[in-house]
């Protein structure tokens, strides 16, 4: 089908763009890379009266390190995830889940900015920038507020961003070498959203987790950050130690059903990437097996 | 404003001026106003990649793309990619190999494996799996492709050798 009919402007500034959605509210819409709004657009879920296309700012593009802290503008696509080099140096885990994301042609368009404020449950980096301590940085009229990745994602398509304002950066510790990273997930096909997935990061010292966040997507409404990490971290993990993280992380997934997985399978896939992630960073390939029930 | 809105770009490498609605999609002013139906529509909603073009020299969605988006861009379309010679290889391979039948997802697989050919001369059969990933082709069950893709890597790479 085709968008019903909008009214298009291109934003000249990020102040401009504000100006724009304060005089429309909620009729107007954000345009970014337009690969998740046009298909919306297109299939008449969405029928906004304003299209504010901040795709051309300048502001908002690039990747840099100021201080200890890696900042990527809002518009920087899937595709200058994967060539940065600043994220390759400081978080790696962006560009390996970038390489999930869809296909060249819509990574080629797609936005970090716009896969945050699309807020979809099954998408590869809300888990990742909650699992890389990051805070969004918001621009309202009024001004600048920094919103924390594990406050911003309130449910499905659902965030904290205002009608009114526009998500400019994401920021996050450059950490450099001292970091572990994970990630998979399991997809029908490559670039097809995930039925279940995990963004891993971890600090290892003498072969134990000092430190160990682990965010699941796609098993519940919004990116989580298993608190079954906790039982990983600070001990020896053995199989019954694992098993024991493996239970913890069962009661805390409420995933959905839909037709792609059930409720069970969907459970089921979080526990292997679980046992599959820490045999992993863990070196311990035993674990992946000996903790299988 | 909902009225017409005006956008120059180039298309394969020609200035062109229009005037047009916001809501028409790139893909619909190439085949509708410029008779460019080479570019073919399947979804519209970026799953099939029937109409995958290219914009300042990046593949794309020419559906989820809108043409007042495409203002001061540089527009290439598989009449652009034939006419200059630059997939002949290639499409000589596809017709070779049987890699179409109806055609229907032909453009947009040449315009996708010409995008991987240019950023990786020699590909396994996998990482062409994976850049084609997003082109849907009902008639030929993918096999055909990936030989007319490989056959044409091999080629290129044998030229240059
Ligand atoms: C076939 C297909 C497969 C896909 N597969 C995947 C996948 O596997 N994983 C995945 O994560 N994504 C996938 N996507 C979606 C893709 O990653 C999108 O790029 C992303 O979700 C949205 O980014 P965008 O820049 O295109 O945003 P847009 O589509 O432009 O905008 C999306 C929403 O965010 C709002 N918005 C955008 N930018 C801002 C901003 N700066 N401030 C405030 N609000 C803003 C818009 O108003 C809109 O509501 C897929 C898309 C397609 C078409
Ligand atoms: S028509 Fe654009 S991807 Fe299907
Ligand atoms: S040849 Fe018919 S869809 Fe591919």
């Amino acid at each position: 089908m085709k968008a019903a009919a909008f009214a298009y402007a291109r934003a000249t500034s990020v102040v401009n763009a504000l100006e724009l959605l304060a005089a429309h509210g909620d009729k107007a819409k954000v345009l970014s890379g337009g690969q998740s709004l046009m298909p919306a657009m297109n299939l008449r879920l969405l029928s906004p009266d304003l299209l504010v296309d901040i795709g051309g700012l300048a502001e908002l593009q690039g990747v840099a390190v100021k201080g200890g802290t890696l900042v990527i503008g809002a518009l920087t696509r899937h595709v200058d995830l994967l060539r940065s080099a600043e994220v390759a140096l400081h978080a790696p885990l962006l560009r390996e889940a970038a390489a999930h994301i869809a296909h060249p042609a819509i990574r080629n368009r797609g936005t970090l900015g716009g896969s945050l404020a699309h807020a979809d449950p099954a998408s590869e980096l809300p888990a990742c920038i909650a699992v890389l301590d990051a805070t969004i940085v918001v621009r309202a009229p009024s001004g600048e507020r920094r919103i924390a990745a594990t406050e911003f994602f309130k449910g499905i398509y659902e965030t904290a961003l205002l009608p009114q304002e526009l998500l400019v950066a994401v920021e996050m510790p450059a950490r450099g070498k001292g970091s572990a990273f994970f990630f998979q997930e399991y997809a029908r096909r490559h670039g097809d959203y995930a039925i279940a997935g995990l963004a891993a990061r971890a600090t290892i010292d003498d072969g134990r987790f000092s430190d160990l966040r682990l965010g699941f997507f796609a098993v519940g409404d919004r990116p989580l950050l298993a608190a079954a990490a906790s039982k990983l971290t600070n001990v020896s993990v053995t199989p019954t130690v694992l098993a024991d993280a493996a239970a913890t992380l069962v009661d805390e997934l409420d995933p959905q059903g839909d037709q792609q997985a059930s409720p069970a399978m969907r459970r089921h896939l979080a526990q292997v990437l679980l046992r599959r992630c820490v045999a992993a960073l863990l070196a311990r390939p035993d674990l992946e097996t000996g903790a299988a029930q | 404003m909902i009225a017409p809105m005006p956008v120059s770009l180039l298309i394969n490498g020609e200035p062109m001026d229009a005037v047009v609605l916001p809501r028409l999609s790139l893909a619909d002013f190439l085949r509708e106003n410029l008779k460019l139906t080479g570019t073919h529509v399947g979804c519209e909603h970026g799953v099939c990649g029937a109409c995958t073009i290219r914009v300042d020299g990046e593949i794309v969605r020419s559906c989820l793309m809108l043409a007042v988006q495409a203002h001061g861009a540089s527009i290439e379309t598989i009449e652009g990619l034939s006419d200059s010679g630059e997939v002949a290889d290639l499409q000589a391979a596809f017709r070779q190999r049987n890699a179409l039948q109806c055609g229907y997802c032909t453009p947009g697989m040449l315009i996708t494996a010409q995008d991987l050919l240019k950023q990786s001369p020699v590909p396994d059969r996998a990482a062409i799996r994976q850049h084609l990933s997003g082109n849907y082709c009902r008639c030929t069950g993918y096999q055909a492709i990936v030989d007319a893709v490989e056959a044409t890597a091999k080629a290129r790479a044998g030229r240059s050798a």
